[in-house]
């Protein structure tokens, strides 16, 4: 065999290879799209499930995931931010900042479950807040960090630099120049990284095993101090806890969990995009 | 009349100027005082994050050194998880988590390279920008909607296959390597990207195919990324908790070690975390045992990535030198 | 002269974090509404200095200095000197013309606004003034809320002339301002210079030695970090005392 050929063979297996990788997820999101579109209706988006939740809706699901979602933007959102500023704009090369680039590195690495361990320690028991909406938003929150601390942080230092310079030479003070002449121009990236962190917090199970999730409520949440559902758990529920659950069902609330957090990515991409074509440098 | 205030600070006979000056002095001490505060605040942002990992690792303690302190070493390491008889022996959790994440390790790995490859070297750019999105949308999916499609559809296609059961090391291994996949792409793509171009046109230059040049120049030079990508997928598969635990079949025994080992059930630890946490009484040694699990993941994934973040700092630092 | 210097350099070092000398043992004093041409050959280290007298060198980690730069007698690196106050009163025009992303409006207030100045009133009459004097007002008066990077090369660098002049400084320093700009924007600029010493004291670095030779009052001549010799503009280009300085101006190198 020539070394072309060889070339040539070891090309086809490459491409097959991706191939293999890629049509995975295509038919994965084609077939949960396929089995669930046909449990999704008004009624099933906006009513409470009945007779053990084989019938009716989830609506309680979706409520408590919109509620987690945003619980966990204010958790996370000035912790993040105040690192990433700090980390683009102050910190020099030091081994403070190496310890504190090692722990953001860290509690990426943190298994969702240790964190699920952690709130239940930390804001469950020892703060007493219980098993809250106030206990999984602040464990989603702090799971959320690193994701939003680095892409904050890419997006301040894409700022020009001469901006800074430019300001600085103006007189501002460097808490000046950050808050009107690179914040501003940072916000679209930021924003991005923010909406991405949530899509992950969004669809997550394990953290809220122990902080907030609920099997079942007869009723909504009426202060952040209760428990609520949410749709990941739910999904848990009904595909392993409940005898004789209707398929449908299953497969309508996997299919408006996946729409849920796809459509958050898709929206950090758009923003992302649109603020890139308003840039005037 | 002069609009700010002047470097000299000998005061001027005009008393108006000098009570201006006065004035924008007091407003500029204000603005100080507000610097002040909010640059300590974003230092101590970014402090806390060392804090918050010191904090998990304490409250893990807090409610796991139990396990380590009320049981003998040797038995919390025993070969029998038997928790309603008060048997704690994890060693067939630690070996269903190994199982499972090797089996996913095993398939990701040449998966994730060779699509990196592909993505980095051979595919055409609309390819490329269809690529990227789809993998992205990977890393998006929620691990219980995988782990739900694991255990409705893909689980019984494996028994079908003529396994006793669906629910094996081999389907949750299958799962989490595609989990693991966007992780090892990404940064194996960047570790490619990062090989200069000069490098593939002097091999192209002398003959070499692209495959050869991908083969003998390209991947050398990218390995360390390479083993850190590979070190992160690890560390991602090994801490995944519900999609394993619906598609392993969660049985806690240490699998025999048999050709068809990997289409036996087996149960990892972050799947017995979750699954016994809701029915154990706070405080109790079962309660202590859990968190002590938790502890040793936490050790793991940890010391993963401390050894991968030191080899990409060791690896930057060295293209810093040859830009330099 | 009998008149205080303005600036007064004295004995001034500095190293970058690299251990390269950018500046060695420079002494300079500095008049008020001169325009001080410094000139050389490029990397002898004449940003560098520039840089040095607003402590916009302050920006780059690891260096190191010795000396002094005294602004009205005062060191500017004693620790009690307000940085911010220091910068507005010695202000910078960059090489490229630098303008902030917002209006031309917005550009001429940043400096003001950030001095803690909101009264619109007067921040509109410093924006005509500061126009005025960089002769860009009749250009642009009818669009100044539209964007800066709509501006020409020409007239963003004058923008960028005034955006400085409405803090109202002492000492303005120009950092080659005309590199971008084709020969008609260039000699608008040099023309506004003559008006521009009136009220300020203005260092500059050339574009060329022809420009050097055309705006200087005095100007200096750098070589390798040192100042070789300072003279009168029409002494030193006409009769240079130094064997250097005259094999540059005449083109024998650099």
């Amino acid at each position: 065999m020539s070394r072309q050929q060889a070339q040539k063979v070891v090309v086809a297996i490459i491409t097959a290879v991706a191939a293999l990788v890629v049509i995975p997820i295509i038919l994965v999101i084609a077939f949960i799209v396929i089995q669930g579109i046909g449990a999704i209706s008004w009624e099933f988006l906006t009513t409470m499930p009945r007779n053990g939740m084989r019938e009716g809706g989830i609506m309680p699901a979706i409520l408590g995931t919109v509620l987690l979602t945003f619980g966990t933007f204010i958790a996370c959102i000035p912790l993040a931010i105040g690192t990433a500023i700090y980390l683009a704009e102050y910190a020099g090369e030091n081994r403070l900042t190496r310890w504190v680039r090692l722990a953001i590195v860290n509690l990426a690495g943190i298994p969702s479950i240790v964190y699920g361990l952690f709130g239940l320690g930390a804001f469950v028991l020892f703060m007493k807040l219980g098993t809250s909406i106030i206990a999984g938003s602040l464990t989603l929150g702090i799971m959320t960090l690193p994701v939003v601390i680095s892409t904050a942080e890419e997006a301040i230092l894409a700022v020009p630099q001469r901006f800074r310079v430019v300001s600085l030479s103006l007189g501002a003070t460097r808490w000046q120049t950050i808050r009107h002449q690179v914040l501003p121009h940072a916000l679209p990236g930021i924003l991005t990284g923010v909406i991405l962190g949530l899509s992950r917090a969004a669809g997550e199970t394990a953290p809220l095993l122990f902080t907030v999730a609920a099997f079942y409520l007869p009723d909504l949440p009426a202060s952040l101090f209760d428990q609520t559902m949410a749709l990941p758990y739910h999904l848990y529920v009904i595909s392993t806890q409940v005898p004789d659950m209707p398929v449908s069902i299953q497969y309508g609330t996997a299919l408006v969990l996946l729409l849920f957090v796809l459509s958050l990515t898709l929206v950090a991409a758009i923003v992302r995009t649109r603020m890139r074509r308003r840039r005037e440098w | 009349m002069k609009l700010l205030q002047r470097w000299k600070v000998v005061p001027d006979s005009d008393d108006s100027v000098i009570e201006q000056l006065r004035e924008r002095l007091s407003n500029l001490r204000i603005r100080d005082v507000w610097e002040f505060f909010i640059e300590r605040l974003i230092w101590l942002s970014g402090i806390s994050m060392i804090v918050i990992v010191a904090l998990i690792f304490l409250f893990l303690l807090r409610e796991g050194s139990a396990a380590f302190l009320d049981i003998p070493l040797r038995q919390l390491f025993g070969r029998r998880w038997y928790p309603i008889e008060g048997i704690f022996g994890i060693w067939p959790l630690i070996v269903g988590s190994i199982l499972v994440t090797a089996g996913a390790i095993a398939i990701a790995i040449p998966l994730g390279l060779i699509t990196a490859i592909y993505i980095g070297e051979i595919a055409p750019d609309w390819q490329r920008d269809l690529l990227k999105p789809i993998i992205e949308v990977l890393a998006g999916i929620p691990s219980i909607v995988l782990g739900f499609l694991g255990w409705i559809a893909l689980a019984p296609l494996i028994q079908r296959l003529g396994a006793p059961t669906g629910l094996t090391i081999f389907t949750g291994s299958l799962i989490l390597a595609y989990m693991s996949l966007p992780t090892i792409i990404s940064i194996s793509e960047d570790a490619l990207y990062a090989v200069p171009k000069s490098y593939r046109n002097g091999a192209l230059a002398i003959g070499a195919t692209q495959w050869q040049t991908i083969w003998r120049v390209v991947l050398p030079a990218a390995r360390s990324g390479l083993v850190i990508a590979i070190m992160l997928g690890i560390g991602r598969a090994i801490g995944e908790t519900m999609a394993v635990m619906l598609v392993t079949g969660n049985a806690a025994n240490i699998p025999d070690l048999t050709p068809g080992l990997i289409f036996q059930p087996a149960r990892t630890m972050t799947a017995t975390i979750a699954a016994e946490m809701g029915e154990v009484a706070q405080g109790s040694l079962h309660y202590s045992v859990l968190f002590g699990i938790g502890i040793i993941l936490f050790v793991i994934t940890f010391a993963i990535n401390s050894i991968a973040s030191r080899l990409v700092g060791v690896q930057e630092a060295g293209q810093r030198q040859k830009r330099g | 002269m009998p008149m205080e210097p303005l600036l007064s350099i004295k004995n001034l070092y500095f190293t970058y974090e690299d251990e390269i000398e950018a500046l060695r043992d420079i002494s300079l004093d500095i008049y008020p509404h001169e325009v001080f041409v410094l000139f050389g050959p490029s990397r002898s280290g004449k940003t560098t200095l520039l840089r040095l007298l607003n402590r916009l060198s302050d920006l780059k980690a690891g260096c190191e200095r010795q000396g002094l730069i005294e602004f009205k007698g005062k060191n500017i690196f004693d620790p009690d000197v307000v940085v911010s106050d220091l910068r507005r009163n010695i202000s910078m025009v960059f090489a490229l013309p630098s303008p902030l992303p917002g209006s031309i409006y917005d550009n001429l207030t940043y400096g003001l606004k950030m001095a803690g100045i909101r009264d619109t009133a007067v921040l509109e009459e410093q924006v005509e003034k500061s126009l005025q004097q960089a002769a860009l007002w009749d250009e642009v008066k009818d669009r100044l809320h539209k964007s800066a990077f709509a501006l020409s090369g020409g007239q963003q660098q004058r923008l960028c002339i005034a955006r400085s002049l409405a803090l109202e400084p002492e000492v303005i320093l120009l950092d080659n301002p005309t590199s971008g700009l084709d020969p008609l924007s260039t000699s608008v600029v040099e023309d506004s210079l003559q008006e521009l010493k009136q009220y300020y004291c203005i260092i500059m670095v050339p574009h060329s030695v022809q420009q050097a030779a055309r705006v200087a009052d005095r100007a200096g001549f750098m070589l390798d970090g040192e100042l070789i010799e300072v003279e009168r503009g029409a002494a030193l280009f006409t009769r240079p005392r130094d064997q250097r300085t005259e094999d540059y101006i005449t083109g024998r190198f650099g």
